[in-house]
């Protein structure tokens, strides 16, 4: 019997309203599930009467007081009749609970507002690009404070995202190298073989992957996978607050998490550019030698002789820079993080979006840079 | 013969590694009944919770609601009986990217189908009712205080008329007045909907003023189960301590008092 008994409220009788002189008469069980049904534009009737009522909820306190509300409008006030005590407890809550009115509607956007909007926006930009150099002057200012007080620096942490940033990353960076330096050769050979200047590939691979490709595709790499994986640890601790909690506790969040990582970053991009590099032109050895016969020696002969040693050394100029860039916007978006989750995985791909952006912007600065000073 | 209880725990077991938290629990919660929680701060109350809306897997035992496994069952039939509870976790567990009307508006969203006018009039009262000021609807979780979450928190869990409410630490965090008022609207809403209440709680005012049976979790185990008047009987030095502490003496001579 337990089963049956327990289960009684699934079996519902659809709920009725009917009219007879005067009477609004309800019938049936008002539940939330079955409210709908019932047609509550009802104007006429001085009595509403839930004598043959089954079951009622706050779903049903609500339609009655609806009802009331809409004759009232009418010119009559209704008595209600054939409720037993908690109907008319649950009904005179209602009465309390609910808003005058319909729910309010929301204002349709005019062309006024739309321009505002954009107005918003932008300063809103300018602003987080203003905050975004200040907090860039506040890490930098952290770190030069910790070099002068070397005791201060969180050894483990910087080593732990050294290996998070850079040792985990080398198989990718590697992987990722070897393949450009195929590309390169075979694109390469391709065009190059028509004029019969093949070993030129050498030339080719060696200042496009060394000044250019190498660093700013293991840049782009780190920043898809570090410089969001800073912003959304640093955003979680924000959204629950450890960051309030530290800086009550005169813990400096930036020194403590911040700096650790733009260090780690610092210390290791140059060394995966380097990896980079070598990874690069080993690919590219590799299929010169399969596609255009040009031999290991001869390629590293071409290469050590050839090659100006600055187009390595403008590669690895470029990579500290690139290295504060993903380390400052990931470690920024992830303090902007608000409260709620949504804002957590929005900043953590505008974070990613605006560090490859600034990334490339700074290599082609570079490049004019350099093209100027002519090295 | 009495109504079978509406809640049965049987030989409850749950671990979390190898610490046990439970171990061979029983309860029974009546039909209609407020039943208060209590227990020190870490013996499972939530963990207890967790394991009766079916969470959280025991490691052994067997747990029925309205004489429904809650485990064992289909996806089907687990859907229609978590439509018959709503449950308020300890810190709101509000949807933080949705505002406090669309997280009251979530389970009516979810589970039936209703006009977008009456789901936002429903949500409104709801919210009202809880004593959340109007404004509240349009507000983001992470835009209200503490108190206020729980409140949203719990117009969610009845958004549904659901026939049980699992409330927990409801007035933790509250001003006295405010939880005078939860109180007495979980109170009335009991009346009103014949309302089955699962309140944990470490609240002595709220045992004493809602609450008909109160159990003592304890050792793995429910300690003793009964009123409140029961409880003072006890003989066991946490359920005395518990009871008669001086925090305890404060709400009795509250309670006389009014
Ligand atoms: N997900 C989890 N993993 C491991 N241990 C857990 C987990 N959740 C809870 N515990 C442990 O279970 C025990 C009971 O926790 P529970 O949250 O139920 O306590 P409680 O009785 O609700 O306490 P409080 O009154 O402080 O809320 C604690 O010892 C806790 O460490
Ligand atoms: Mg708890």
């Amino acid at each position: 019997m337990n089963a049956s008994a327990l289960l009684l409220r699934d079996q519902k009788t659809p709920p009725q309203i009917t009219l007879s002189e005067g009477v609004l008469a309800l019938k049936g069980d008002l539940l939330i599930s079955t409210i709908e049904s019932l047609d509550l534009r009802q104007s006429a009737g001085d009595t509403i009467d839930l004598s043959g009522v089954g079951q009622f909820d706050t779903a049903a306190a609500w339609a009655v007081v609806t009802l009331e509300r809409r004759l009232q409008r009418a010119g009559v006030s209704p008595v209600i009749t054939g409720a037993n005590a908690s109907q008319l407890d649950m009904i005179s809550t209602l009465r309390q609970n609910m808003p005058e009115g319909d729910a309010p509607k929301l204002p349709r956007l005019t062309i006024v507002d739309r321009l505002e909007n954009i107005g918003r926006a932008t300063v809103s930009a300018m602003q987080t690009a203003l905050s975004m150099v200040a907090f860039l002057g506040r890490v930098v200012a952290t770190i030069v404070g910790l070099i002068l007080r070397p005791t201060r620096i969180r050894g483990t942490a910087i080593v732990h995202h050294m290996q998070q940033v850079g040792l985990s990353a080398v198989p990718i960076v590697a992987l990722m190298a070897f393949l450009i330096g195929v590309v390169l050769a075979f694109q390469g050979a391709a065009q190059l073989r028509q004029f019969g200047a093949e070993v030129f590939v050498v030339d080719l691979i060696a200042i496009s992957i060394l000044r250019e490709l190498g660093i700013l595709l293991t840049a782009i790499i780190v920043a898809g996978r570090s410089g969001s994986a800073f912003t959304a640890a640093i955003g979680a601790m924000k959204m629950r607050e450890e960051i309030d909690a530290m800086r009550t506790l005169g813990i400096d969040p930036i020194e403590v998490l911040v700096a650790p990582r733009v260090i780690a970053l610092i210390v290791m991009l140059p060394v995966l550019g380097v990896i980079a590099n070598f990874a690069g032109l080993f690919g590219g050895m590799v299929m010169s030698w399969i596609e255009l016969g040009v031999a290991p020696g001869v390629f590293q002969a071409r290469l050590l002789s050839n090659t100006d040693v600055w187009h390595f050394g403008v590669g690895m100029i470029k990579a500290p820079f690139f290295a504060l860039i993903i380390g400052i916007v990931g470690c920024f978006e992830g303090m902007q993080v608000g409260g709620d989750t949504e804002s957590l995985g929005r900043l953590t791909s505008t974070s990613v979006v605006v560090t490859i952006f600034l990334v490339i912007t700074a290599d082609a600065m570079f490049s004019i840079f350099f093209s100027i000073v002519g090295v | 013969m009495a109504e079978p209880p509406i809640i049965s725990v049987r030989g409850l077991v749950t671990r979390f590694g190898n610490h046990t938290i439970h171990d061979g629990l029983d309860l029974d919660v009546r039909k209609g009944e407020i039943i208060g929680i209590v227990g020190g701060s870490g013996t499972g109350k939530s963990v207890l919770l967790r394991a009766v809306v079916g969470l959280l897997k025991p490691a052994a035992g067997q747990i029925t609601v309205f004489g429904e496994n809650v485990r064992d069952t289909g996806v089907a039939d687990y859907r229609r009986l978590r439509r018959r509870w709503g449950v308020m976790f300890q810190d709101g567990a509000l949807f933080s990217s949705l505002s406090v009307q669309q997280n009251v508006e979530a389970p009516m969203r979810e589970q039936l189908d209703l006009s977008p006018q009456t789901r936002a009039a429903l949500a409104a009262i709801k919210v009202r009712m809880v004593g959340l000021p109007e404004n509240a609807l349009q507000k983001m979780p992470s835009e209200l205080s503490g108190g206020m979450r729980k409140r949203a928190g719990f117009a969610r869990a009845i958004a549904l008329d659901p026939e049980i409410v699992f409330l927990d630490e409801p007035t933790a965090g509250l001003d006295p007045i405010g939880a005078a008022e939860f109180d007495a609207l979980t109170a009335q809403l009991r009346r009103t909907l014949g309302l089955t209440v699962f309140l944990v709680t470490h609240d002595l005012d709220t045992l004493h003023a809602i609450c008909d049976r109160i159990a003592v979790l304890a050792e793995g185990r429910v300690l003793a189960t009964g009123t409140m008047a029961q409880m003072l009987e006890v003989d066991h030095p946490w359920v005395q301590a518990y009871f008669k502490g001086p925090r305890a003496r404060a709400a009795l001579i509250q309670k006389e008092a009014s």
